[in-house]
């Protein structure tokens, strides 16, 4: 097992070494220069030039990657030309409110789809199962910034329930009071994303549990007598439990790529609204770092999922 | 019964024993899938729903001037619906909402239709080459595809949309074909694999047959269905894709009406709470439009596994 985990760390260098190369270059490609705009509007395009040069924006870009890079393993990200604050603390600020919002959203689809999927498969072919099937199917067929934003709508501004912008409320005090606060304004985006990403856990449990109905040890455990509510519980459930676990890592793509879709929505500051800004000031140290940032936790969320699934199943490490 | 000694069997005979072999033979897929949906009602209604109403905004756009209706009119300002023949209001500009749907409608459509043509025969190619090849082809396209499925692939597309100074809606449709092909191809490579396998293939390949012909002309009618119902649901998130992306203003031009643009209204802490109407529709019509084509591809899922068809025997 450990061979094929190093050897799995091992060709994710490569895939980094390319990722960088690729952000680095896209970010040299966008138009405009980081300056115009944030010095004084007088000073003419040579002064532009002058601090384009000071900040090693004319040199060779295989020098500016290995001045970026060697920086990068310095801890040293780059400062904001936008926010004049260093990219590093800009999004360790920013990264704090995203994994927030990113796990509570992940344990809320788990508290929502796990019941769902083992009722589901338990009752298969009935009413409820008909039920939860539609449901799924809805949740997954519509587009998820639609849902946020008829969302916001309804339980924002008609019904007034919850907070529609922002991560913490100004008037917040005290340690309960911002903790309150904060769960207050994650409460929102936090269902909806979960009510609209059970769908694969869902459909997966069931027909795990439906598999499982008709197998060998389940038949055994009901011939020794166990109770039928038992044989979900701890028998069906606690065998389906690690593949379902697995999910969490391949998830974290889908809530990355969902959190600038969900912080634009709800003005919510984490890395993906943060993201949004930085492109339209063309804040090129914050985007590629961002990019660069979500890319490596891509990776290390399919490791993750993959050594899940190489301890369940045995058939996937051979390679 | 007919005796042995008579061993021709006259025209007549020959033309009714063909015509009840082919009534008993397995029916074309198209037969399949149109008995289908004969069978399932809502279904049927679907169909209809989305192919008129994709005929509907193709030939109304072709009668509205795009330019003039973006112009700005300011003595329309915010029209309610039904006011001075505004059917569905005004914007903030005093722009026909209905208008911008149509034509919105039509360009998100005909994007949703461009991306899924180009990303799923993309998709359905590398997905047969790599699973066909097999060994050092399909490492080095495994590793192509890992890495691309490492990309966040919403910032790679907004980064992108912002290189590209002066794009229109077919670079929007190659750059957003880039990465979305990605689940196809790992579908199609799946049931690539298996199929390769059998003997069928085996035998081709030992009569000498073309690769290239083995899995275009062999492998690829064989896995047909799944590519269909592929490709059909694909549509349906095809939709989501450039709204999207329009939604946050990194999608069609601004002064290119699009469903996500018409939705990005909803920006406007004024217009979501008080006018409705600039943004509500487009909203709908997506989720009508994403819910009716996903049904649509379950119908057809649904006759391409014969175990699931409802209208068997009927």
């Amino acid at each position: 097992m450990w061979k094929v985990i190093l050897r799995r760390v091992l060709i994710m260098i490569p895939e980094i070494i390319l990722l960088s190369i690729l952000v680095f270059l896209l970010a040299k490609m966008m138009p405009g220069d980081p300056f115009t705009g944030s010095i004084n509007p007088r000073a003419g395009t040579a002064e532009i030039h002058h601090l384009m040069r000071i900040n090693g924006l004319y040199d060779p870009w295989y020098q500016q990657y290995w001045n970026w890079i060697v920086h990068l393993f310095h801890g040293n990200l780059g400062q904001s030309y936008q926010y004049h604050e260093s990219v590093a603390n800009l999004i360790g600020q920013r990264a704090e409110n995203t994994l927030w919002l990113s796990l509570f959203t992940m344990v809320l689809t788990y508290l929502i789809a796990l019941p769902m999927g083992m009722y589901a498969g338990r009752h298969e072919g009935k009413l409820p199962d008909t039920i939860i099937r539609i449901y799924t199917y809805v949740t997954y067929c519509i587009p998820f910034f639609v849902i946020l934003v008829v969302g916001l709508w309804i339980f924002g501004y008609v019904l007034n329930w919850f907070p529609t912008t922002g991560s913490i409320s100004a008037t917040a005090s005290g340690f309960s009071g911002t903790i309150l606060s904060r769960f207050y304004h994650m409460l929102l985006p936090g269902l909806l994303g979960a009510l609209f990403s059970t769908v694969n856990i869902v459909q997966y449990l069931r027909s795990e549990v439906i598999d499982a109905k008709r197998s060998d040890y389940v038949k055994t455990a009901r011939a020794k007598g166990v109770p039928e509510k038992a044989i979900y519980r701890h028998h069906i459930f606690r065998n389906s439990l690690l593949p379902i676990a697995a999910f969490g890592g391949y998830s974290i793509t889908g809530l990355l790529n969902g959190s600038i879709f969900t912080e634009s929505i709800f003005s919510y500051p984490g890395m993906g609204l943060l993201f949004v800004n930085s492109i339209s000031y063309r804040d090129y140290t914050v985007i590629t770092a961002l990019v660069l940032l979500f890319g490596i936790l891509n990776l290390l969320g399919t490791l993750l999922s993959d050594i899940i699934l190489g301890i369940v199943d045995p058939r996937i490490r051979i390679k | 019964m007919k005796s042995l000694s008579e061993q021709t069997i006259d025209p007549q005979e020959l033309k009714r024993l063909t015509q009840e072999a082919e009534r008993q033979a397995t029916p074309s897929a198209g037969k399949i899938v149109w008995s289908e949906f004969k069978a399932d009602r809502p279904a049927l209604i679907a169909l209809i729903i989305v192919v008129c109403f994709i005929v509907f905004v193709t030939i109304a756009s072709f009668f509205i001037n795009v330019s003039q209706m973006m112009n700005t009119n300011i003595t329309a300002y915010l029209n309610r619906p039904l006011q001075d023949g505004y059917l569905l209001g005004a914007d903030t500009g005093g722009r026909s909402i209905m208008k911008q749907l149509i034509v919105g409608s039509r360009n998100s459509i005909g994007i949703a239709i461009g991306l899924t043509l180009i990303s799923s025969t993309w998709g359905v190619a590398w997905g047969l080459i790599s699973g066909y090849y097999g060994g050092f082809v399909d490492w080095w396209m495994q590793r192509i595809y890992d890495f691309m499925m490492m990309l966040p692939m919403t910032m790679m597309i907004i980064v992108l949309v912002t290189i590209i100074h002066n794009y229109n809606a077919i670079t929007l449709t190659l750059i957003f074909s880039c990465f979305y092909w990605l689940g196809t191809s790992r579908l199609i490579r799946s049931r690539t694999l298996a199929e390769s396998k059998k003997d069928y293939v085996a035998a081709s390949i030992t009569s000498g047959t073309n690769s290239w012909k083995i899995i275009f002309r062999e492998i690829m009618p064989n896995i047909s269905s799944l590519i269909v119902v592929d490709t059909t649901l694909s549509f349906a998130e095809n939709i989501g894709v450039e709204t999207g992306l329009s939604y946050l203003g990194f999608g069609l031009p601004p002064k290119t009406p699009s469903l996500g643009t018409l939705i990005a209204n909803a920006n406007d802490p004024n217009n979501i709470t008080q006018y409705w109407w600039t943004w509500l529709p487009a909203a709908l019509e997506i989720i009508i439009l994403c819910l009716a084509i996903s049904y649509i591809g379950q119908v057809i899922r649904r006759s391409a596994d014969a175990s699931q068809r409802q209208a068997v025997g009927k």
